[in-house]
């Protein structure tokens, strides 16, 4: 095991992908040179040369790009600098990369990965703090991941490299400098597969990216309370651990989902429907939802505060379930 | 690797794809009368020159993406007629076992990946599969075939910017057929010669009559040589016609009658012919069309008695089959 920051172990497993096969290779904007607005392609570009390319400010064909180079012998790993820019890769996704597999009866496959980075809390404002996880997970064929740990995030990142389907990687501003151990082999994190935070026995909270640390310290508040609560980080959005969740509500029969997109159509009612299908017998409580307020990230710091969700919220959703 | 003149015997093959390509067209005209086609069908009549020109002038292992108006191309790049038609038909035995459609067929084993019918979609898809072969040393390249409506898009302008920075081994091959659906050229384009834009990327832009395939062949095979030496993309814009309208529900009315028939006195078909009468017997080129009509015929004939397929459930391995089921789905046999 060695100590890593969560930049440190994405940088790791590109260097590892790209090491091990060298049709792996990695673009976007301000990655090569400079290495990354958040650091994480830094020293890509002396080790791997133009396999490390520096793009224009072309997101829509940059992800059409990766779509089909990844049809025609390479594994493209594109760096899409804020998710808030996301939705002019859209056409690439839904049009593109979602339809093809299929519609060409499997004469292709389209190992390309999407890494991008979202949320708040660091006053970006409206257009850089977004989480807009429901965009990519609505898509069918594409695999969304969020990881959360160090560890997640360079084994989730080499089996998203080596998948030979699309996979988005969602990572999280504030989680970039985070610590964690991270396991000395390059070991891929299988996609689908959930993560038992802490275990409880009351109440489920299943939260992604960022918002899996303020479940922690909610499930802190509310032990406090008496009240053991569970952490489920679902790690992966597309596809979901269908038994990873019903296992758990089998066992607290109380459920919170908790997203930092917003609310509306958002992920967190995706969840909270699926868990409606799957589960609803062994409830006791209508789900409870935690998600952004529906409307624009705003700039000032109380405000923004206001609209991503954060403890307090989750606690008090937790309140109302158990009520 | 091909000159950029064709041989006889490779001009004689353009010409039989040409008149099979036209023939797949009127037949399918003949067949949406008759209420036997399903959805629109975006026909080619009167560009068959630049899709099949185009094409042969590359080589096998080359690949092209194109438009929702793609039959030339598919026939072109060497797709068998009748599975283009089943395709058309949605049936099992068309390329995508009839999940494609007409606008959207693919066929990886010939480097025909993909009509795309999000307008400039095949832009972009060219230019990265130019960057896969860039990436990977290979020596092959990527041909874009689109139209004057997919010219402003703001992809096209992104694609070119990137494939010639890059010295990307594409070929920006512009369709120019005069309309974007029901709008003429004149009132999307600032300019009235889009090889001007060419300059402004740094790259060659070259006009030719797109309804003489030997121009056509002529332009892309230099492209081709020009790509494959590492220097990079070339636009060629290729002046042909619509002479049938958008699609087969296109109700008309903004075509000016004269300047279709202007264009059905050119039509490439028979430019083609008269240049074949300058060294080949017309006879012979009569029999090649006698027979190319009989091969379309028979491609129609194969392809209607093929069965349509059936709803399957995705296999555990493909991507959709990852999505979070819903509670009905056990309906339909998905697995979680």
């Amino acid at each position: 095991m060695a100590m890593m920051r969560y930049a440190e172990a994405l940088n790791t497993a590109l260097r590892e992908a790209m090491a091990a096969d060298e049709t792996v290779f990695v673009f976007g904007e301000d990655i090569a040179t400079y290495g990354g607005v958040f650091k994480v392609t830094q020293g890509l570009r002396e080790a791997f040369g133009d396999r490390v390319r520096d793009t224009p400010i072309s997101e829509q064909t940059l992800a059409a790009m990766a779509v089909s180079a990844s049809m025609t012998g390479t594994r493209p790993v594109l760096e899409i600098m804020y998710a808030d820019f996301m939705p002019l890769t859209l056409d690439a996704l839904v049009n593109q990369a979602s339809i093809y597999n299929y519609i060409w009866n499997e004469q292709v496959t389209m190992p390309f990965v999407l890494r991008t980075q979202g949320g708040g809390g660091v006053g970006t404002a409206a257009q850089h703090a977004k989480s807009l996880d429901a965009f990519v997970a609505h898509i069918p064929g594409l695999k969304v991941v969020a990881p959360v740990t160090p560890a997640d995030a360079r084994g989730l990142l080499l089996a998203a490299i080596r998948d030979p389907h699309p996979v988005i990687i969602l990572e999280h501003k504030l989680l970039y400098n985070t610590r964690g151990d991270v396991p000395d082999q390059a070991e891929p994190v299988e996609i689908g597969r959930a993560r038992v935070v802490r275990p409880g026995a009351d109440i489920s909270l299943f939260a992604t990216s960022r918002m899996v640390l303020e479940a922690e310290k909610a499930a802190d508040v509310l032990a406090g309370e008496g009240v053991s609560a569970e952490v489920i980080d679902l790690r992966s959005l597309r596809p979901l651990d269908l038994d990873a969740i019903a296992r758990s509500i089998a066992k607290t029969n109380h459920a919170v989902v908790v997203n930092e997109g917003w609310g509306f159509c958002g992920f967190a009612a995706e969840l909270s429907a699926t868990i409606m299908d799957y589960a609803f017998d062994d409830l006791d409580a209508p789900v409870q939802r935690v998600a952004a307020l529906d409307m624009p990230i705003p700039y000032a710091q109380p405000l923004e505060e206001r609209v991503i969700p954060d403890v307090a919220r989750i606690v008090a959703a937790a309140r109302r379930a158990l009520d | 690797m091909p000159s950029n003149r064709p041989s006889a015997d490779e001009h004689l093959d353009m010409h039989r794809r040409m008149v099979i390509t036209r023939c797949v067209e009127e037949r399918l005209g003949v067949l949406h009368k008759q209420g036997k086609t399903r959805g629109p069908i975006h026909r080619c009549d009167g560009q068959e020159a630049v899709g099949v020109g185009a094409t042969m002038a590359l080589e096998a292992r080359d690949v092209v993406t194109t438009t929702h108006r793609g039959h030339a191309v598919y026939i072109g790049k060497g797709l068998d007629p009748r599975r283009v038609i089943a395709e058309i038909f949605g049936r099992v035995t068309g390329y995508g076992g009839g999940r494609a459609g007409h606008m959207l067929v693919g066929s990886v084993e010939h480097g025909m990946i993909g009509g795309n019918a999000i307008v400039g979609g095949s832009i972009p898809a060219a230019t990265g599969m130019a960057l896969s072969f860039q990436i990977r040393r290979e020596d092959r390249v990527a041909l874009a075939v689109f139209g004057d409506g997919a010219a402003q898009t703001g992809i096209c302008h992104e694609s070119m910017n990137i494939a010639a920075l890059w010295r990307l081994p594409v070929i920006f091959l512009l369709e120019n057929n005069d309309y974007g659906l029901t709008v003429h050229r004149s009132e999307q384009s600032s300019v009235a010669d889009y090889t001007v834009r060419a300059a402004g990327y740094g790259m060659p832009g070259e006009a030719v009559d797109g309804n003489d395939v030997l121009a056509v062949y002529g332009a892309v095979a230099a492209a081709a040589q020009r790509a494959r030496r590492g220097d990079g993309p070339t636009l060629i814009e290729a002046r042909t016609y619509r002479v049938e309208g958008f699609s087969t529900s296109d109700m008309g009315g903004y075509q000016d009658p004269k300047e279709v028939a202007l264009w059905k006195a050119r039509d490439p078909i028979v430019v083609s012919r008269t240049q074949l009468a300058e060294s080949i017997d017309p006879a012979r080129v009569e029999r090649l069309e006698t027979a190319a009509e009989e091969e379309t015929a028979a491609a129609f004939e194969a392809a209607l008695a093929d069965p349509l397929p059936e709803f399957e459930p995705h296999g555990p391995s493909a991507p959709y089959a990852t999505a979070p089921v819903h509670a009905d789905a056990a309906d339909f046999g998905e697995g979680r």
